[in-house]
């Protein structure tokens, strides 16, 4: 079932004319023409979509909360600024289907009542941003943007915003901070940008992937996508899987497939690169828990793990992890879990804005604890002292960075500790190049 | 309103912060503050000194909040109930705040002027540890000149943002800022201009540490031999009311006036600040009213009320004669000693 990658493969589906004659913007006419803004939030809700950001926020909810005061504008903000290690789907969706994004970007902000959105692009991608701002032009020059839309009354305008390349603008509020041209640095909550967002005006902040579903939804209604998935985990995800595996890539799936069909099955994964076996997995981004194989496979209980939000999350801290923005990177044997552990604790020290304390000085702290480590100058107490920064950094700041950067750490300690004292303890083995830890007389996988 | 802060319970207006009406209850309640400047709009929820746990939501809501919240920024609800002091989870993550604050920070109190009066070191004696468990060298940064009046020493800065703030509310024009992120955030002017402003020299008197400091003041005393007597001046400028701080007859420093929090409330001028320093420049008021816990109070009451008298006096008490063999004589008896009482 794919609801979002359909059409990806064919040939100039990123032209308007390829995209309309696979189906594109039949969302738009039936919305607009057929629908109230309520009816379509009506619809979103009964989908039970979940914001495909990381959160997983039901993204209908998060609509409600939009406070609508009488003749104050209100702004859809697209979330594009994909930074996350391990993740890589909104990139793939814009590149090749921008009319995919837009075309949800105008039923939301349709349903929202916005007459102004923005798509804020991480940076980097510039070539993607010139895709999306081609794309945006033959919409114009099609009467699907502007004014009067369709004949239908409604006014909207679509901007692009290229972002700095700053991790931390994929924050909501520090992308509302920088989309008003400020320093990227997150808002103190409440309010919540539901009630001032941009510019002190009732915003919602949705992710590439969670608006470019909003499309289909309209089109096939809310009770066909929640027909899709288990439970509160409805619909299709992206997942962008990376690591040892045979297929890396964007994979669209239905949520409720188990965990092991993902990696080792050949319409997915396709297993672990011959001649190794799996060690562990980060399933939703370098923000989340790692978990040792035999954990990601089965919860703690022994059921097998599906990829749903709450499966993946089940367990808790000790034994579970998160689906997060679906950034699945798969290790096998050959990874040392010490130096997996710098390189994201490098990432967030690097990513922090430096705003509040916790985060600013922990990130940091933790970096360089782990590169001693790693680089066989590590002390016995360095990993109590590890776990107990994270304990601090964790909850305390201002925004979510400071638990992303704190959860991976105490995940790799609590399930990789060995690995960490064999570091300490025999840092001439460590150091060599290509060293990994070897659990004596264990296989890491089932 | 009606807010219970540790199990005190008093009236509020609506709007008040929960740090606000702690301050009402007194200095024992009220959380630790690096960032929250009342004068400042927009300022706090960034060192998160002074996190709280609110184990009542409100009346309406019971439900305790899940994360610690910060005070400086989170209103008061309705029959709210916070701990501070009484909660081990606060103080707790307390005494990690000042640990991240210490981690860069340089422990040089010895050659600072700030020291005396500086927050951080009142925040790490009431709230710290005495022991470290760092083993990282410290982030440097390359000095960076603010001009004739200003000294910026950015290794002692904690990023409060009081100084950004203050430039943009009081100032007509900000040329300063923070640059770069992360714990290499810092406070800097675009290609080293000067800062040069009626108003400028406040950054000082918000700096909550030694990192903006006055260079006319440079070395010249430590704060605690300094004594501080309030005086106006009729400025155009500004109110004119000021504390000037004198070392024997003269004039070191002039500053705004500080509430019992350590906050200016009405903000004065450069020419004030840098020009005025001698005493036919000004009309004297009087002493300025010195908490006794201050460090300036230090050797000026009755040794009993000093703070902390009690390792002093514990040393007093344990002190023994020590129990030297080359004081015994072999020949005779061997004598007893007796420790002194």
């Amino acid at each position: 079932m794919k609801i979002l990658t359909e059409h990806i493969d064919v040939p100039q589906i990123e032209t308007i004319a390829v995209y309309k004659k696979n189906g594109g913007y039949k969302a738009v006419e039936k919305a607009l023409k057929k629908m109230t803004p309520d009816e379509v939030t009506e619809e979103v809700k009964k989908s039970g979509l979940r914001g495909r950001g990381g959160a997983g926020f039901p993204m209908g909810m998060k609509w409600s909360f939009l406070a609508k005061p009488e003749g104050v504008p209100r702004y859809l903000v697209c979330n594009a600024d994909e930074s996350e290690p391990g993740t890589f789907k909104d990139h793939y969706l814009m590149w090749k289907s921008p009319h995919t994004l837009i075309e949800g970007m105008i039923v939301s902000s349709y349903a929202l009542g916005a007459n102004t959105s923005y798509i804020y692009v991480r940076g980097e991608l510039m070539y993607v941003i010139n895709i999306l701002e081609k794309a945006i032009q033959e919409a114009y020059d099609q009467g699907l943007l502007g004014k009067n839309i369709l004949g239908s009354g409604y006014d909207l305008d679509l901007f692009v915003q290229p972002g700095g390349g700053a991790y931390i603008c994929g924050e909501e509020t520090a992308l509302l901070e920088s989309l008003e041209g400020k320093r990227g640095n997150p808002r103190n909550k409440p309010p919540f940008p539901a009630v001032k967002g941009v510019w002190q005006c009732p915003t919602v902040v949705n992710n590439v992937e969670s608006i470019a579903a909003t499309s289909w939804i309209v089109n096939n209604g809310g009770d066909a996508y929640a027909a899709i998935g288990v439970g509160r985990s409805t619909g299709t995800k992206l997942i962008s899987a990376s690591g040892h595996i045979k297929k890396p890539g964007v994979y669209e799936i239905p949520l409720g497939i188990t965990v092991e069909e993902f990696i080792y099955s050949d319409e997915w994964c396709g297993g672990i690169r011959d001649g190794h076996t799996l060690k562990a997995v980060v399933a939703g981004g370098s923000s989340v828990p790692i978990l040792p194989a035999d954990l990601i496979l089965t919860t703690a209980t022994g059921e097998k793990r599906l990829m749903t939000y709450e499966s993946l999350s089940d367990g808790g801290f000790a034994s579970g992890t998160m689906l997060g923005s679906g950034g699945f990177i798969v290790m096998d044997e050959t990874t040392c879990i010490v130096h997996n552990t710098l390189t994201f604790a490098r990432f967030y020290h690097h990513e922090s804005c430096g705003q509040c304390s916790p985060c600013r000085e922990g990130t940091g702290w933790m970096d360089k604890v782990i590169h001693r480590i790693e680089h066989g100058k590590g002390r016995k107490e360095d990993i109590d002292l590890l776990v107990d920064v994270a304990k601090k950094i964790e909850g305390n700041t201002i925004c979510p960075l400071g638990d992303a950067a704190a959860w991976p750490v105490a995940a790799a300690i609590r399930h990789f500790r060995d690995e960490f004292e064999w570091h300490i303890e025999h840092p001439e083995l460590a150091t060599k190049d290509g060293a990994v830890y070897m659990r004596p007389g264990a296989s890491w996988a089932r | 309103m009606k807010v219970t802060i540790d199990n005190i319970t008093l009236e509020v207006e609506p709007g008040t912060t929960i740090m606000q009406a702690a301050r009402q209850i007194g200095p024992e309640i009220a959380p630790p503050a690096m960032c929250y400047y009342e004068p400042l709009k927009g300022s706090g929820g960034k060192c998160r000194a002074c996190l709280v746990k609110v184990t009542q939501g409100s009346e309406k809501d019971p439900r305790p909040m899940p994360k610690l919240v910060p005070a400086c920024i989170t209103a008061v609800q309705d029959g709210m109930v916070v701990e501070n002091t009484v909660n081990e989870s606060v103080l707790e993550t307390r005494k990690g705040i000042v640990e991240f604050l210490l981690l860069n920070h340089p422990l040089d109190c010895p050659v600072c002027d700030q020291a005396g009066e500086c927050h951080l070191q009142d925040f790490s004696f009431e709230h710290g540890v005495s022991t470290t468990r760092t083993a990282e060298e410290r982030n440097t940064f390359e000095p960076t000149d603010l001009g004739p009046n200003i000294q910026l020493n950015m290794n002692r800065c904690v990023l409060c943002y009081r100084c950004v703030y203050t430039a943009d509310q009081i100032t007509d024009s900000r040329v300063h800022g923070v640059m770069y992120r992360g714990d290499h955030a810092e406070i800097s002017t675009y290609i080293e201009k000067a800062i040069d402003n009626d108003f400028s020299g406040n950054v000082i008197d918000v700096c909550p540490v030694g990192a903006l400091t006055d260079k006319t003041y440079r070395f010249k005393s430590r704060v605690w031999f300094s004594k501080p007597v309030e005086a106006h001046c009729s400025c155009e400028k500004c109110t004119g009311n000021v504390t000037l701080w004198y070392k024997g007859d003269e004039v070191i420093r002039v500053t705004g006036r500080k509430n019992e929090w350590g906050e200016v409330m009405e903000f004065i001028c450069n020419t004030c600040r840098f020009d005025r320093k001698k005493t036919s420049d000004w009309v004297i008021e009087g002493p300025t009213k010195i908490a006794r816990h201050s460090v300036i109070s230090a050797n000026k009451y009755g040794a009993n009320l000093i703070t902390p008298a009690f390792p002093i006096a514990q040393a007093a008490r344990d002190y023994k004669l020590i129990d030297d063999d080359r004081d015994r004589s072999f020949l005779h008896e061997p004598a007893k000693i007796e420790a002194k009482k």
